[in-house]
Parts: C-alpha cells; structure tokens; sequence
C-alpha cells in the first residue's frame, strides 16, 4: 500500500469508528440513564420507544424500553433556542464546545481495536486502528487530553458568569492534579512493554494483563481517570448543588449537548485505555485465531468500564474541594511516584540480570 | 476505608437487581383512599331525579368562593329534581377549589359529593370552570334523564324520605 492509499483508508476508518463512536456516546447516555435509575430503585427512561411483549393480565410488557430516547434527546436538544449571554466573549463562548469535543473524539484515533485483520488493516501494521503505528500513541493520548481542559475553561471564562467560572476553575485545577498521577501509572506499561505505541503495549499483554503484573498502576490510572473524566465522585466541577452546574450553566441546546458529548466520549475513549493498558485491550479467547473477535472483546471492556463509572456514580457523594486535593496531591501522587520508581529501578536490576541467579534458584 | 467503599457499592449493587418501585402513574393508577376528597359529582336518585335543589348552601359555605348556583323552579312537565326549585347553572371554579369538603357538608340533600377524580388540569382557565354538565353523575340503570314529566304532587317536598345517614 502507498502512503495515499493509508491516509485514504484511515479517513474512511476514522469515519466510521467515529459514527460509530457518535451513536456509542448516544446509547452511554441511555445506558447511564437506566443504570442509575435502577440503582436508585426508579425505572429511567422508558417513554421513547419499545418492543411491546403480550403480557399475563391487563398489563403489556415492555421490552427494551426507551431505546429510542437518545433520539428524541437529539431532536430536542437540536430544536431548542441556542442563546448567547449578552456580555459573553462570543468567539470563544462558541467554540469552547468544539474544543470540548474534537480531543475526546480525537483519543479514539490511536485505540487498537482488534488484531491484524487480513483485508481490512494496510500490510505494514498489526493491529486495527485509526491511526495504527504510532509510535508515541501513549503520549499523544495524555497531550490530548491534557487539551480536553481548554474547552472547560475557556467556556467557564467565555460565558461571562460567576458559577461558570468557578466551575472553570476548579476544572483546571482539578485536571492538573491529576493529570500527574494519571500520567505517572500511564508510564508503568509503558515501561514494562518498552513501547508506547499501544498496539504493542497490548501485545505485551498476551498471557498476563498488567493489572495482574502491576496493580497499584492500575488501581491509581483508574482512580485519576474519574478524575480527569469529572466524573462522579469527582464531579465538582458541575457541582449541582453549588455551581448549578459549573461551567456548562449558560449553555442551551446542542452546544450544551456537545460537553456532555464530549463527557461520555471521553468515558468511552478512558474506558477503551484503560482496557488497552492494563486489561488486555483487544486480547482474549481465541483472538490469535479470530482477529475480528477482538472488537467484541474491547466492546465487552468498555462496557464493563462504563458500567463500573456509573455505579460508582451511583453509590459515592461528591468530594469536598480540599478532599480532592488532598487526595490528588498526598495520596495518589506519592503512591503513583513510589510505584513508578520501583518499577524502573525493577527493570534495569532485570535487564543486568540481577534476578537471574534468585529465578534460577526457584526454578525458573 | 475499602471494606466501607466495597460495602457501599454492594448496596447499590443490591439495588440494581430489585424491582423498582416507580409505579407507572398513567398507565397503573394507585387507587386512593376512601375518603380522598377530589373532584366534585352532583348525584341522582335512583330513579334519575337530581338531589340539588338549587339552595346556595355549598355556594355559601365555601371558604374560596368556588361555587356558583342559580336556581330556577321546576314543574312537574319538565322536573329536575324533587321539590320546587333545581339549579339551572351550577359552577365550579377548580382553580378556586381547595378540596375542603365544606360544600359536602352543608348540602342538605348530600347533592354534592367530593370524589376520587384527582386529574384535574387544565390548558386554560376557562376549561377549569367545571359546569354542571361536567360535574352530575350519569342516569341510574333504572332511572330517566332529566327533566322528567312526572304526575301532578308526588314530588312535594324538596327532600324525599332518605335512610338517616347515622
């Protein structure tokens, strides 16, 4: 294949994926919607669309109900006024969406999503990615992220209010808290695959995931994650009940869809790394012999992801400010630092065979 | 601190298997209690007769001024109700209402009674007056509709012999 023939196929790939991953986002709304709802012993949305089921009694049952509300959520948000704030920066106030949305969307560009599929991935490249190959694919991810704030705080800013600034702010602190430890346990299976492109970091995982070799790695990128996600119980940047929502309180209609677009797309993209770096990634049963079996398992993944976000949001309250500070600064920065430190001094002993004679010595 | 968090997320966990307890309000209605006093419903007797009589006392006795009662005479070629007089028109403002029960109380022919119809909500204030259309009960099975043409005399007094109420 010529480099034109590439770019060509990522476009079409990256297309694909990305409606893909549009109607996913959609679907984690409903799927948030429902999890909670039944955590909290409600039904959830169950309006907009079902298979009716000829029930015992008077009462018909309802099977997959609500699975159109997604939709109906889009008509609406499509439909409503859009309006500006009179004294909001208008330029900005107007792409701070935008901003918002393009990193979350641009994360899943380098996310491996199956093995070397004969016909479909280009020769030169093992794996299934929209970008497959990047050889700096772990940093590009943090970079991207690290963009992902901008649109946080320059739409908090922009919109000229008191609480959205606010909520502006705590994002921007919050995210630099966090991005540290987030980047500090990034680097363990980096390490440990000596590679950042991902594709190779999950073939280093055929037989153990790293969450088995290095779980306190794990445990903190899950942790800052959330945070860097704002999710629940980190969510205070759109604290309801102090901010009326933080930075997104002057935004109707889709522009207000698009940061809760970006929200869910970075629960997705976050999910889908976290998979990839310490849970295997594509890799499971049978998935040397059938490659396509791959997205089946990333989809299983991310999934279990989304639904461990949202029962997580479902049972923890909110962090107090200086709790998440706290938090970040004393507790998951040290251990993160601690971890990455052992782990590379781990490595060099290993690769000047320190351990050699103690692994022999039990056999091995 | 784990085992508290783990603990946490159990329960939750708990929860998402049970069946929720939203009831699905247009579709199943919880039925109310007995005594629930919601929308109002003029009643007949068995044979078809309305009990009001026109007199003004639930119109009198409302605290919120929701009632409005004209009354006008019966004959016996076109009779409403017992006795000489039945209410021509007979409103009720539901934005006024306050479901106190006093009209109830001081019908003389339990004409007026406060039943189980809560749904009471409007697009604009002129469908919240409800009329006397609106408010009386359906004819009995084996009653007539109103007016009636009945024998000269039977219907002398405005209330017939009824069971004491006790």
């Amino acid at each position: 294949m010529t480099l034109g023939q590439i770019a060509l196929w990522g476009l079409v790939v990256g297309l694909v994926m990305s409606l893909v991953v549009i109607t996913g986002f959609a679907y984690t709304t409903l799927l948030e919607r429902k999890v909670l709802a039944r955590m909290q012993a409600r039904v959830g949305p169950n309006r907009a669309g079902y298979i009716p089921l000829p029930g015992r009694g008077k009462q018909e049952k309802k099977l997959l109900a609500g699975f159109m509300q997604p939709a109906a959520d889009a008509v609406k948000l499509f439909f409503k006024e859009d309006p500006t704030p009179a004294k909001a920066d208008w330029l900005v106030y107007n792409l701070a969406p935008m901003l918002a949305v393009i990193p979350a969307i641009l994360i899943l560009g380098v996310i491996p999503w199956a093995g070397k599929i004969p016909g479909l991935v280009p020769e030169q490249y093992d794996y299934f990615a929209i970008v497959p190959g990047l050889d700096v694919a772990a940093l590009f991810v943090l970079a991207v992220t690290s963009i992902g704030v901008y649109g946080v705080v320059l739409a908090g800013w922009a919109s000229n209010s008191k609480y959205a600034v606010l909520g502006g702010i705590r994002a921007s602190a919050q995210m630099i808290s966090y991005e540290l430890a987030m980047s500090l346990s990034l680097l363990v299976p980096v390490m440990i695959a000596n590679s950042m492109d991902l594709g190779v970091i999950v073939a280093a995982q055929k037989g153990q995931w790293f969450i088995f070799l290095q779980p306190v790695a794990a445990i903190v990128f899950c942790i800052a994650a959330l945070a860097e996600l704002q999710r629940a119980p980190f969510d205070l940047l759109e604290a309801e009940q102090e901010l009326s929502a933080g930075f997104n309180v002057e935004y109707a209609g889709m522009r207000f869809g698009m940061f809760f677009m970006a929200e869910y797309m970075k629960m997705i993209s976050f999910s889908a790394i976290a998979a990839t770096l310490f849970f295997g990634g594509y890799r499971g049963p049978f998935v040397d012999q059938v490659p396509v079996l791959g997205f089946v398992y990333l989809f299983i993944k991310i999934f279990i992801g989304l639904f461990l976000m949202i029962w997580i949001r479902a049972t923890f309250p909110r962090l107090r400010y200086d709790q998440l500070m706290l938090f970040g600064w004393k507790v998951l920065l040290p251990i993160s630092v601690v971890n990455f430190l052992v782990v590379a001094v781990f490595i060099v002993l290993a690769e000047e065979g320190l351990f050699a004679p103690i692994l022999s010595f039990f056999g091995f | 601190m784990i085992a508290e968090l783990a603990k946490g997320m159990g329960i939750t966990l708990k929860h998402f298997f049970q069946t929720p307890v939203t009831i699905q309000y247009p579709d199943v209605q919880r039925p109310v209690r007995n005594r629930f006093k919601g929308r109002h419903e003029l009643k007949r007797y068995d044979n078809g007769l309305e009990k009001c009589i026109g007199c003004s006392l639930c119109a009198a006795a409302c605290p919120a001024d929701a009632i409005f009662v004209e009354a006008a005479e019966n004959t016996d070629d076109e009779r409403y109700s017992p006795g000489e007089r039945f209410a021509r028109v007979y409103e009720i403002n539901m934005l006024r209402c306050i479901f106190c029960g006093y009209c109830e109380d001081a019908c003389p022919t339990e004409a007026i009674v406060l039943e189980h119809n809560y749904e009471l909500s409007f697009y604009d204030r002129q469908s919240a007056i409800y009329t006397k259309d609106m408010l009386i009960v359906d004819v009995p099975v084996n009653g007539r509709p109103t007016p009636q043409v009945v024998e000269p005399g039977v219907f002398t007094k405005a209330i017939p012999e009824m069971e004491n109420p006790a």
